[in-house]
């Protein structure tokens, strides 16, 4: 399951939701706003997302995870709008039955996450400059997709 | 002789919406594939990413640049993400 959300994470909350009594092994990961992206200092971070293809495709890669790893549940939710440093903007949790594949499916979702999902992310340096990340425009050949 | 004019909700996000100045508008277009309506976009709004920057949803599926139009369609042109 993939949600966006709005307002403030609560992980405790969102991982009482993944309890079964055949879990061994719970493993979750938090992405937090940092101050600093590529030698620039930001003070803040917005995050936009084109919800109906995020819910969908986050719930493939949800999925994907229960599939590859054989684990029991799978919890991804992405905070949109303005962060400040410090904020949860990403929330992964896995429950399995032993630890090995909840490590691994947490790792896969929060890779795939990034690359898949149609959510974009402002940064707003304390230099009064801000950007795109991953938009710049360059006169030379397109750079890659991440 | 019938124009063959396609009605299409194109939404913007992020690099696009600001851009644009708008998160959707709808276009009456002679375009028959994403590529033709994207690039009919980029030069009429100035959009400063080249075109394969970007990744195509219509009506909800990714698909790709070649995929045909049709009346009705709601389209995105994704920018280079960057969630997590």
């Amino acid at each position: 399951m993939f949600l966006m959300r709005l307002t403030p994470l609560d992980g405790p909350a969102l991982q009482a939701e993944l309890t079964d009594p055949a879990a061994g092994a719970c493993v979750t990961f938090e992405g937090w706003v940092r101050n600093e992206n590529e030698g620039k200092e930001v003070h803040q971070l917005e995050y936009e997302g084109y919800e109906a293809m995020a819910v969908k495709e986050g719930a493939k890669i949800t999925a994907e995870a229960r599939e590859k790893f054989g684990i029991l549940h799978a919890t991804c939710v992405h905070r949109v709008g303005h962060l400040d440093i410090g904020e949860m903007a990403v929330w992964v949790g896995v429950t399995s039955g032993h630890r090995g594949e909840a490590f691994r499916a947490c790792e896969y979702i929060i890779d795939e996450i990034k690359h898949r999902l149609p959510i974009w992310k402002k940064e707003y340096y304390t230099d009064g400059d801000s950007g795109w990340v991953n938009c710049e425009a360059c006169a030379s050949h397109a750079h890659p997709h991440p | 002789m019938m124009s063959e004019s396609r009605r299409i909700t194109v939404q913007y996000f992020a690099v696009l919406r600001e851009e644009s100045g708008c998160s959707e508008e709808e276009v009456n277009t002679p375009a028959t594939s994403a590529l033709e309506l994207f690039e009919d976009l980029r030069q009429r709004h100035g959009f400063s990413l080249e075109t394969d920057r970007f990744k195509v949803v219509v009506n909800e599926e990714f698909c790709d640049w070649s995929h045909p139009i049709n009346d009705g369609d709601t389209i995105v042109f994704v920018p280079p993400v960057a969630g997590g």
